[in-house]
């Protein structure tokens, strides 16, 4: 018998990093898991500000549920549907759920359009929606387009398990990163040099980490060029609800129903309720899928990362409810606009310019090149480094998202009470007033050096420290 | 049509067809049938969509006997939950605490949740085995954990050996989006389908005929189908072959706690322990798949989970349950469930009484109708020998039989063949997801066909011998053709 180590006897996935967490940028995380901030106890502490979470609205669901304990199963009131819930488990998913996934989405759409229930197939959140999306489009091998600058996840969702390659699309500053028919064709013609089979392009609408929306000449150029090549389009809108000002979202559901010749069974969107709803928790991902053989197929890949029947039936009870419906998302947007402006107009006094088209989303886009010694991205790391530790500041470098251009950096702004956002806004004023006198030497840092990391740990925004029994996020803590 | 989930059959039926062009270009899991929901099987779900028993609405309605529910104990886990509010409410102490869940997306999972599960689990062993909660993963549901232990522990075609007969879900979700093979143990009634050494070793021979990898060798126990719990003799066999082979055995134990009789229930972890392999190479290889799906009946919540002694695996699947986190609402609600020890105590062994007395009606029912089961000490399901009602030993006759079943005797069991038995004529009836009398129902319904079985064939039994008889004596003087081979599989 060979003696075989265990690790030969692993898969290349599962020995292998492409989950992505071993990448240098999760620094942040840790030096914020090691010294939260927090008001009282700790105010000298990191602020987490790598963190895409909507915080800001859970009095209106708090209060939502206290006056409808019947959407609980659990409860009184609601639990003589208990057995029927604990045993559904048919992926075509309660009825009434996809009924009212369907209407929530239109209305977030300022039912401008209407979404076909049968069509609304669950996953488990959006990244498992993007995984099984992957696995019905592309075979390993073959490519996704994907806009730069792109949330890091899509690294891991659409590639890890799934041997799908992806292939970014380059966008500059200099016209806001529009995404261009010609960087598209760029890609596409690359890709065809390399042999690569291009199956399709992913666009998030609205942008992450941008939090801009494509306008809809270009939506239309997209859709015109993916129906010339003949690929899928996948667009990401689990922000479509935070768009807090003008101009209005305009989803990718509009385009192709006033475009008689788009090819539907070439169009998908991937949702969520973690970011408009501010649920990551409860892992309510969707595929919307016009080609009834994805639908089909996703439905059955379903079976692997289903919504609990026990979610999916509050979801129903909450999301049919119109008239709170209605009043959550004005004032959902109405609170993010407020945040944004605050945050904007403090960076601004700090001479700090953002990303100005932004008008949705639960961040900024930061232009910090000014204080790059150079414009290297090795310069965007130091800073970075000297921001974390020494602003003491989670923010997220623009390398993490594949940008091209070095100094920009993706700051949240939605999961922090007001106060600590005030901490966040003066410690940012006090080092950019401190910087712009210093043009310090470059300052050997101690932990620049050590890229190799023990503990495996998401680096990306949406996970939480693995050693809290509950999240560590700050408006919790500033709570109590 | 709606196809109702299940832990084994659902996925089975569907007839979609797949045409490439129409559709556009997708890839080749989208247009490919491993999901194994192309099956011709998808007629029982069909006929029982059309025409469901309901006791009052739809007397004469099919009755569902292909869903390996457990919904024998649903008052106990109402009635905890009205005394206990908090849980139930999102609360803790009185204070809401719906933000904290609400944002709760750690895919380390609940602490509080992770360390009941794991005492639960031990406790289902009767505290024979511990569990460690950093070692366990939670998944959406089993399907989620069998396939993410594929993915960590194989390469697309590479294979893993699986005891027939066995739960017809595996096929996808084993295979189909991680390209990895299942090759057959044989097993047979001949010794009540344990497994056996030469079963092992041919199995992995066949593996290296088709030129596969073996990675390891996949169990589930206590067996879907056959409601029976491993021997502790098979578990050392399949130990050291496990060992002897340096592959992997993954123990899917999600009907350990449906052990209603003895011998009781023998955990892979026991036999480990007692071979004092704690710190040998094979106890690292050794997964277990748990759920709450038939043990709690709660399907719908998809709580599965993965428990590895292999930091690597535990690491890797706890990355990839990121495709399908259990709910925060759900993890709470379990973590105060499970916590509760007189609730468990009270539960397993008030649950395990009702599986039984269930069992004994249908079997006993059956007796009298002249056909036996497996016998059986755990599951949700009896695993019902018809071959005397077959009319050849061949599973066209079993699909002709199940057929009949379906349509005249409107029961919705699950035929041998889809399980891949190796023998034809062997079903699979569950008992513990319908009333009482809708049990009765069944086997008197099952009685009356028998019955005219019986009358049926003593009358064809006559006309055929007189027509023996005489074509024997036509052609006595030719060479003898009459006498065929029972057709092969």
């Amino acid at each position: 018998m060979v003696f075989k180590l265990n690790n030969h006897l692993l898969s290349r996935i599962a020995s292998s990093n492409g989950h992505g967490e071993d990448s240098p940028y999760f620094e942040g995380w840790k030096a914020y898991d090691s010294n939260p901030h927090h008001p009282m106890e700790n105010p000298n502490g990191i602020i987490q500000m790598g963190l895409a979470e909507n915080q800001l609205s859970f009095d209106l669901i708090q209060d939502w549920l206290k006056n409808n304990p019947k959407a609980s199963i659990c409860t009184p009131e609601g639990v003589n549907e208990f057995r029927e819930i604990a045993i559904f488990q048919d992926y075509h998913g309660l009825p009434e759920f996809r009924n009212a996934v369907a209407k929530f989405m239109a209305k977030v759409r300022g039912n401008k359009v209407t979404f076909d229930p049968d069509r609304v197939v669950m996953n488990g959140g959006a990244t498992g929606a993007h995984e099984t999306i992957a696995f019905c489009l592309a075979d390993p091998g073959e490519a996704f387009l994907v806009p730069t600058p792109y949330y890091p996840g899509f690294d891991r969702d659409l590639r890890w398990r799934t041997g799908v390659k992806l292939i970014p699309v380059d966008s500059e500053s200099s016209n806001n990163f529009k995404v261009t028919r010609e960087a598209l064709e760029n890609a596409y013609e690359m890709a065809k040099l390399d042999n690569i089979k291009v199956k399709g392009l992913l666009i998030t609408n609205p942008s992450n980490p941008l939090g801009t929306m494509l306008d809809r000449e270009t939506l239309r150029s997209i859709v015109r060029f993916i129906n010339e090549k003949n690929i899928h389009l996948v667009c990401d809108e689990i922000y479509a609800a935070t768009v807090f000002s003008q101009p209005e979202f305009i989803s990718i559901a509009e385009i192709v129903q006033e475009d008689i010749e788009c090819n539907l069974n070439l169009v998908h969107i991937v949702y969520s309720l973690s970011k408009d709803m501010g649920f990551p928790g409860l892992r309510v991902g969707i595929i919307y899928s016009y080609n009834d053989a994805v639908v089909s197929c996703a439905r059955k890949m379903s079976s692997f990362g289903l919504v609990s029947s026990q979610t999916q039936y509050m979801i129903a009870s909450m999301l049919s409810d119109d008239e709170f419906v209605g009043k959550f998302i004005r004032e959902s947007k109405t609170r993010l606009a407020a945040r944004h402006r605050v945050f904007t107009d403090g960076l601004a006094q700090a001479s700090i310019k953002c990303l100005e088209t932004s008008n949705a989303g639960l961040f900024l886009w930061m232009d910090l090149s000014g204080l790059l010694k150079e414009k290297t991205s090795e310069a965007e790391m130091a800073l970075w480094r000297v921001i974390i530790h020494e602003v003491k500041l989670n923010v997220s470098p623009g390398c993490s998202f594949h940008c091209t251009e070095p100094g920009w950096f993706r700051v949240c702004f939605a999961n922090m009470d007001d106060q600590t956002m005030e901490v966040a806004l003066s410690r940012i004023r006090t080092f950019v007033n401190k910087d712009v006198d210093t043009k310090k030497p470059k300052r050997t840092l101690r932990w620049q050096g050590s890229l190799k990391l023990s503990s495996p740990r998401i680096y990306d925004d949406f996970i939480n420290s693995p050693h809290s029994p509950l999240p560590q996020s700050p408006l919790v803590l500033a709570r109590n | 049509m709606v196809e109702e989930g299940e832990h084994c059959g659902r996925h089975e039926f569907g007839a979609v067809q797949w045409v490439r062009e129409a559709y556009g270009p997708s890839s080749r899991k989208a247009t490919c049938n491993t999901h194994g929901q192309d099956s011709s099987y998808f007629l029982g779900w069909q006929e029982y969509e059309k025409n469901p028993y309901d006791e009052v609405k739809n007397p004469t309605g099919i009755i569902q006997m292909g869903l390996a529910e457990n919904q024998l104990s649903f008052d106990l886990l109402e009635s905890w939950l009205a005394n206990n509010p908090d849980a139930a409410g999102f609360k803790k102490g009185g204070q809401s605490i719906f933000r904290e869940l609400a944002l709760f997306q750690d895919y380390h999972g609940l602490p509080d949740f992770k360390k009941a599960l794991v005492e639960f689990m031990a406790e289902i062993r009767g505290n024979k085995v511990s569990f460690d909660q950093n070692k366990i993963v939670l998944t959406a549901g089993a399907t989620s954990a069998n396939e993410t232990l594929m993915f960590c522990l194989a390469e697309p075609g590479e294979a893993f050996l699986l005891p027939t007969p066995y739960y017809p879900g595996f096929d996808r979700d084993l295979k189909w989006r991680t390209g990895v093979e299942i090759v057959p143990i044989q097993c047979t009634s001949s010794n009540d389908f344990q497994i056996t050494s030469s079963a092992l070793e041919e199995a992995f021979h066949e593996a290296q005929r088709r030129k596969l990898r073996v990675k390891g060798v996949l169990i589930t126990n206590p067996s879907n189908p056959l409601g029976t719990t491993m021997t502790r003799n098979e578990l050392n066999l399949l130990l050291s072959f496990v060992t002897e082979k340096g592959i992997h055995l993954i123990s899917d134990e999600i009907y350990s706690g449906t052990v209603f009789s003895s011998p009781g229930f023998v955990s892979i972890l026991e036999v480990l322990k007692d071979r004092k392999c704690e710190n040998s190479q094979v106890w690292d290889r050794v997964h277990i798949v748990y759920s709450l799906s038939k043990d709690l009946g709660l399907p719908g919540f998809r709580v599965g989970a993965i428990y590895s002694n292999d930091d690597t695996v535990v690491s890797a699947a706890t990355k990839m349950s990121s495709f399908g986190l259990v709910s925060s609402q759900t993890q709470y609600l379990l973590s105060a469930l499970l916590s509760d020890k007189k609730f468990t105590r009270n539960y397993i062994s008030e649950n395990k009484k009702r599986l039984k007395q269930r069992q004994t009606l249908l079997v006993k029912g059956l007796e009298k109708t002249g056909i036996s089961c497996l016998e059986s000490n755990a599951g949700l399901f009896c695993w019902v020998n018809m071959k005397h009602l077959l009319s050849s030993n061949t599973f066209t006759a079993e699909m002709e039989l199940w057929k009949k079943i379906v349509h005249e005797v409107k029961l919705n069991i699950s035929p041998g063949s889809s399980c891949h038995c190796t023998e034809p004529g062997w079903f699979r009836v569950c008992f513990a997801n319908m009333s009482e009398e809708t049990l009765n129902l069944a086997i008197q319904r099952l009685k009356s066909f028998v019955e005219s079985m019986n009358n049926q064939s003593h009358q064809q039994m006559l006309k055929s011998s007189r027509r023996k008889s005489l074509a024997k004596w036509v052609f006595r003087l030719s060479f003898d053709h009459d006498h065929r081979e029972p057709e092969e599989r």
